[in-house]
């Protein structure tokens, strides 16, 4: 449809001899959240990594925005509009969450409204300005991660396994900071934490053996324990 | 529908789970910078005569910035785009030899009695050399380092040929005898201090590698093409994720690295008042201990390594002449067995 964001079709990627996209197909609207789910090794992760130009695809296109970006260096994809946050994190240890900051405000200086709503998203921030990130918590570490994303205006955020490893005290505040965040700009979250996305998703994609097996909207998906068993293995009862 | 050019200015979401957040605490990690404090201090008594120890002392420090010069542009091309540059040696050779065919012309400044003069004929000199290591380390990156990114055996391979011919290519524009690199006239000598002599030239090695270390960490600290190095040093792919050409950065930084290694060649000839197209091969042996005792990718480190290693050279070339060769290689088994990353290990994704 003309009106996606980011469309993928037919993308196929190879790391090394592995085939591990074979063939995704994937429509983006504006706004809310995608979330992206699957078992271990269904291809999530080496998805956002293909969009953002880190794995080169080796055969489909990738729409975004209305321009082609299958294939571009990361560099342009991500001045094309596009931030990533890894499932590593990937803050800059050795700098300080202002120099982190500084970094991610790549266009022009870092606007003082913006990092104020920055900072009521995520307070620990403002409170570790000066602090290598190196010596932050796990949970400190993802807010960061996320912060330098929206460090300046995005059309399109791809994150990666925000929850993994965190307080289920942050996750909470993490939910609330997303719920803020999709007012301002689409979501692609891939995520392993079924009640989280839930929680937070508008739209539901499901990969397995490297392709989108099944496309819908979260709420169909959270009210059909069937279909979770069928596509993912688990229920939202039982996967606390 | 692009995004807002600013969020709105609702408050937080309520409900939002309160987290008492603690103060992480930054450890501040000083031992290794008392080493070479440490080190002067036990060789002391061991040299035994106040006034040799400081001579003994000024010497390595000059030695060491020296080492500096040449080994912190190698560091940094390491630790930001992962090469292993074994053709380093060749900036310095090629700087050391367009020093001196600039300083040939200059030779009655060179000559004159007069310290501006002398350090305007040093100043030129320096400059060709670094703008000549600088160009010519362009075109290494783009010829011989860009094939080969990311294949260490290959980038060992041809950049060992790389210096190889480098060398060969300066017995044919130079000729392959040794050439005499004479100092300028008001820096021969030492200023005396009752028994202490301290050698001008070598004053002056410790002010530009000084001032060379200051604005380097001016720079790496305080700018945002800083920042973006010792952020790639950390995570390339994450600087480029974040919509920065990673690869001209690269070659910034080589040329830099390149054009230090040329004033680091300038320096040390005229240091040894000598020059072969081995000078900068012969160097290279020093230069990577002090890369890899300093931490790859640490501009501090490689301060610190340079310092460490001179002094130790000097020292013990001094007290157990027999050893001199070897203790550079026993300084560096040491510091890995203490900390195998090196003094300052660079946080790698």
């Amino acid at each position: 449809m003309a009106e996606d964001l980011l469309r993928l079709e037919g993308v196929h990627t190879h790391i090394g001899q592995y085939h591990i996209l074979q063939g995704v197909d994937l429509a983006l609207p504006r706004g809310g959240i995608t979330v992206l789910l699957g078992r271990n090794g269904a291809g999530k992760t080496t998805t956002l990594r293909t969009i953002m130009g880190l794995w080169k695809p080796s055969a489909g296109t990738i729409g975004f925005d209305g321009r082609a970006i299958g294939g571009l260096p990361t560099p342009d994809i991500a001045r094309a509009g596009i931030a990533y946050v890894p499932e590593t994190m990937a803050v800059f240890a050795d700098l300080t969450v202002r120099e982190n900051m500084v970094l991610a405000a790549r266009d022009a200086p870092l606007d003082g409204a913006r990092l104020d709503w920055i900072f009521r998203l995520f307070p620990a921030l403002k409170k570790f300005w000066q602090v290598p990130a190196g010596v932050l918590s796990g949970g400190q570490k993802q807010m960061l991660a996320i912060a330098r994303a929206i460090a300046e205006p995005r059309t399109l955020l791809l994150i990666d396994e925000p929850t993994k490893g965190i307080a289920p005290a942050i996750i909470e505040a993490m939910i609330g900071a997303f719920d803020e965040l999709k007012r301002e700009t689409t979501i692609l979250l891939v995520e392993q934490n079924f009640r989280f996305a839930a929680s937070l998703g508008d739209r539901v994609a499901v990969m397995d053996d490297g392709r989108v097996v099944h496309r819908g909207a979260m709420a169909d998906l959270v009210a059909d324990e069937a279909l979770q068993a069928r596509l993912l293995g688990l229920s939202l009862d039982t996967h606390q | 529908m692009s995004a807002p050019a600013s969020p709105s200015a609702s408050p937080p979401p309520a409900g939002r789970a309160v987290i008492v957040e603690t103060l992480p605490r930054v450890k501040t990690d000083f031992l290794p910078v008392l080493l070479p404090l440490g080190l002067a201090l036990a060789a002391l008594p061991l040299v035994g005569n106040a006034s040799t120890w400081v001579t003994l002392t000024v010497a390595a420090l000059a030695m060491g910035m020296m080492i500096y010069l040449v080994a912190s542009g190698l560091t940094l091309v390491f630790g930001l785009m992962d090469v292993l540059n074994f053709g380093h040696g060749a900036f310095i050779a090629i700087g050391a030899y367009i020093a001196l065919t600039v300083l040939g012309p200059l030779s009655g400044w060179v000559q004159a009695d007069s310290l501006g003069l002398n350090l305007s004929a040093l100043g030129l000199a320096a400059l060709a050399a670094m703008i000549g290591t600088g160009l010519l380390g362009w075109a290494f990156e783009r010829l011989i380092i860009m094939p080969v990114y990311g294949q260490h055996l290959k980038q060992i391979l041809i950049t060992m040929g790389g210096l190889i011919v480098a060398e060969q290519m300066i017995h044919v524009i130079w000729g392959g005898d040794q050439k005499a690199m004479a100092l300028p006239t008001a820096l021969r000598g030492a200023f005396v201090f009752g028994d202490i002599a301290l050698e001008k030239f070598r004053l002056l090695a410790v002010a530009v590698g000084l001032v060379v270390f200051a604005v380097m960490m001016l720079v790496l600290n305080r700018s945002k093409i800083g920042l973006l190095i010792r952020a790639g040093v950390e995570n390339a792919e994450m600087v480029e994720a974040l919509g920065y050409r990673i690869r001209r950065l690269f070659v910034g930084v080589f040329i830099v690295g390149s054009g230090l290694a040329g004033l680091g060649g300038v320096m040390w000839a005229l240091y040894r008042e000598t020059l072969t197209a081995a000078i900068g091969g012969d160097l290279m042996v020093l230069v990577f201990i002090v890369i890899i005792v300093g931490g790859l990718g640490s501009v501090g480190g490689c301060f610190l390594g340079s310092v460490l290693v001179a002094l130790l050279a000097n020292y013990t070339a001094f007290l157990v002449p027999k050893v001199a060769l070897a203790s550079n290689i026993l300084l560096m088994v040491a510091i890995l067995m203490w900390r195998p990353q090196g003094l300052y290990p660079v946080a790698k994704r």
